[in-house]
């Protein structure tokens, strides 16, 4: 991907953190709260603006869960997998979004509208099995609802 | 204008509470009242096993039992005259009390003033007068242990630190709040963040730290914005940097933001993260003490343990120390949830009995279901049984039961929940956040995992329960940290108390709490069933077809046995076998 103007994003990021010892994490949360994750030509940059190899950016890079190397969807699907949902079929439903779309857990589709995540709780049980699309919660969602939810999203989106 | 809550909760009384209802309603008419009283049904108002409760506001009287002869004294005098009828009065006695949680929901947290105008700040005035061997003392006295999950004297921990040479010194406080179910660390950080500040300064000054660092979950963005509000203003205030209310005291203030990592609440993994690193444990000693953050001497305090510092140099070390038990001083906070009636966060002296929690503050668990178990400390602790719910919150009690007392957390569990799939998902859990730097660990939870998930599936051979323990055993001495040490807990405890569920499943191949979704299977009764479709509307897959003359049929070879349909049935006509 060609991002504009990412040495000096990555500069001014590396400016405010290059005094203090143990920056790159906050370094990274830096760079990806500006992209939605942290692209392969920002680590670069990293890697030479903080004078690092590039492998230890991603030994941290690829240790926390919280760092995506692949950027978000238009829309991210969450699919709650804690033990409520989990009872109630959610399985089944990631298995649906994985045949319509084609993409397995972190992964973003190639017109890059739709990603698909996993998530442990979302903390409203009592509607299991739980969808979210952006925010938007889906109750006790069943396998034939999956692809109007997609739908519903993609024809906002204007694309069939 | 008066209002007349009543409580609706008990699903027994319904009639009972209907008939109250109307009678009030009718001779509140009668007497020409009903303009200026109101009766409500609320559904809970924290009376329980006390027949039917009602609450008369403004004035705030709860009245228990209540009957429908009881009605004209109440509208005569309470709604007429506003006074208390002491016979019917349901004089709760808290349970609670509130240490930690003195300031959340009382100040504003983003108010600096308000945290002030609350004896805010305050601990700091005097800690500053004492001197840091002082404050260590007073520390001593309070007998304040470290809330994180261990138990660690706080005041030793300080005085260690205190007492290595170094010219520089750090105190971190833990925020890495990992449990799924807790979120206590969470509620204090966003609720009172100053205290949090306030406690680590203290603790800074005692040890001779002049830099802390706050870690906190990412995932907890409103904890760090108010956090970081919260140390702007003191800088602001001249509470941060040199010479702190006119003392030689110097300390500075940042937050580190985790990512994701639940070894990250482990002490030395912790520090590595700090430094930019992967959060890989490291073997101790030397402790981080005397060797911790950029090798020097560190002192690490969860945020629980830092909220109760103001208050213990507030009130004083001694009236601490007279809450709780002789071993565990002060108050604990919980998050209980679970099948639970309510749901949220407690706070509660120590020596309280897990009982009297769960269901004096929680109500107990919802009719007609019998509680199992609890399960405290997160994916570190054990399930407690029943027979053991008289048993008194402290450390010792709950490491003696094979639990710890952890960092809050407190699952409910009911007799449809199966220990086996507990135990299961728990060390899921671990095996997922393993870090993968020692070989016990890393090994040891994924074939214990594979063994669980065979006993579940109903695939269990005879020696996997001996396999188990073992393993367990083996992951408890050699793993290098506490995540891998502690990581067996809910499959030993589980093993301990229900081995004759494991059995079950492993010798007849049946899961008797039907949560094994191998192990069942569901099967609609035809002379049941009415033919009304609710089931086959509800199918997640789609596999119960039928009519109303036909009645419906459970396609068994599709079927994933979610048991939807077992729920949604009015009728009891859908058998689990």
């Amino acid at each position: 991907m060609v991002v504009e103007n990412l040495a000096d994003d990555v500069k001014k990021v590396v400016e405010r953190w290059k005094d203090k010892e143990g920056n790159l994490i906050m370094v990274l949360h830096d760079i990806q709260d500006h992209y939605g994750y942290v692209p392969r030509e920002a680590a670069l940059e990293i890697s030479r603006q903080l004078d690092q190899p590039l492998a230890r950016i991603y030994e941290v890079l690829t240790f926390y869960n919280y760092f995506k190397l692949q950027p978000p969807g238009k829309f991210n699907i969450s699919v709650c997998l804690g033990t409520a949902c989990y009872l109630k079929g959610a399985a089944a439903l990631i298995e649906e979004v994985t045949r319509v779309l084609h993409i397995k857990e972190g992964e973003t589709t190639k017109d890059g509208l739709f990603h698909l995540q996993i998530v442990r709780c979302l903390g409203c049980c009592g509607l299991a099995p739980v969808i979210t699309v952006d925010g938007k919660v889906y109750s006790a969602v069943k396998r034939a609802d999956v692809m109007e939810i997609i739908a519903e999203h993609s024809k906002n989106h204007g694309q069939k | 204008m008066k209002r007349i809550l009543i409580q609706d909760t008990d699903g027994n009384k319904k009639k009972d509470l209907r008939d109250f209802a109307v009678a009030l309603t009718s001779q509140l008419r009668e007497r020409n009242l009903d303009g200026q009283c109101q009766v409500v049904t609320v559904a809970d108002l924290g009376v329980y096993n006390k027949g039917l409760a009602a609450r008369v506001l403004p004035e705030g009287f709860i009245y228990k039992n209540l009957e429908i002869k009881n009605i004209t004294e109440i509208i005569d005098k309470t709604i007429i005259a506003g006074q208390k009828i002491d016979a019917l009065a349901f004089d709760k006695k808290s349970k609670q009390m509130r240490v930690v949680l003195r300031n959340c929901g009382v100040v504003d947290p983003e108010s600096f003033d308000e945290y002030v105008g609350n004896d805010g700040y305050q601990g700091l005035v005097r800690a500053l007068e004492m001197g840091p061997e002082q404050a260590i003392a007073e520390m001593k006295k309070s007998g304040l242990r470290g809330r994180g999950g261990a138990g660690f004297p706080t005041w030793l921990k300080w005085d260690i630190t205190r007492k290595v040479s170094g010219d520089v010194k750090y105190i971190i406080c833990n925020g890495d709040e990992g449990d799924p179910g807790a979120y206590m660390d969470r509620s204090v950080l966003e609720g009172d963040p100053h205290s949090v500040i306030e406690g680590m300064m203290i603790g800074g000054f005692a040890v001779g730290a002049t830099y802390g660092f706050f870690y906190i979950r990412a995932e907890y963005p409103l904890a760090v914005e108010r956090i970081q509000k919260a140390i702007n203003k003191c800088y602001e205030k001249g509470l941060l940097g040199k010479n702190i209310l006119g003392s030689n005291f110097n300390f500075d203030m940042e937050i580190r933001l985790g990512a994701g990592a639940f070894v990250c609440g482990e002490e030395t993994a912790l520090i590595a993260s700090v430094e930019g690193l992967r959060g890989y444990p490291r073997p101790r000693p030397p402790f981080p003490s005397v060797k911790g953050l950029w090798d020097k001497p560190t002192v690490i305090n969860n945020v629980e343990t830092l909220a109760n510092i103001p208050y213990i140099f507030a009130k004083g070390g001694e009236e601490f120390g007279k809450i709780g038990t002789e071993g565990s001083k002060g108050t604990k906070v919980f998050a209980v949830t679970g099948k639970v009636r309510n749901s949220g966060l407690v706070e509660v002296p120590m020596g309280i009995t897990l009982r009297e929690i769960v269901f004096d503050i929680g109500g107990g668990v919802f009719e007609n279901k019998a509680i199992k178990a609890i399960q405290t400390g997160g994916p570190s602790g054990g399930v407690i049984p029943e027979q053991y719910f008289d048993t008194p919150v402290e450390y010792e009690s709950l490491q003696k039961l094979g639990s710890i007392m952890g960092s809050g957390g407190m699952i409910v569990m009911d007799e449809d929940d199966c220990m086996v799939d507990i135990s299961k998902f728990y060390l899921g859990f671990c095996v997922d956040e393993s870090c993968g730097k020692c070989a016990p660990c890393r090994i040891g939870g994924t074939q214990m995992l594979g063994i669980l998930t065979r006993i579940s599936e109903g695939k269990g051979k005879a020696d996997d329960l001996n396999k188990l323990n073992q393993i367990a055993l083996a992951m408890q001495k050699a793993s290098l940290c506490g995540l891998g040490q502690t990581a067996p807990n809910p499959v030993l405890s589980t093993l301990k108390y229900f081995a004759e569920e494991y059995r079950a499943h492993v010798e007849d191949g049946k899961c008797p709490s039907g949560k094994c979704a191998s192990l069942v299977s569901f099967l609609i009764h035809k002379d049941k069933c009415t033919g009304c479709g609710l089931c086959a509307r509800n199918c997640p897959v789609n596999v119960i077809a039928g009519s109303r003359q036909e009645k419906y049929v459970i396609d068994q070879e599709k079927c994933i046995s979610c048991g939807m349909c077992y729920q949604v049935c009015k009728f009891d006509a859908v058998e689990r076998q």
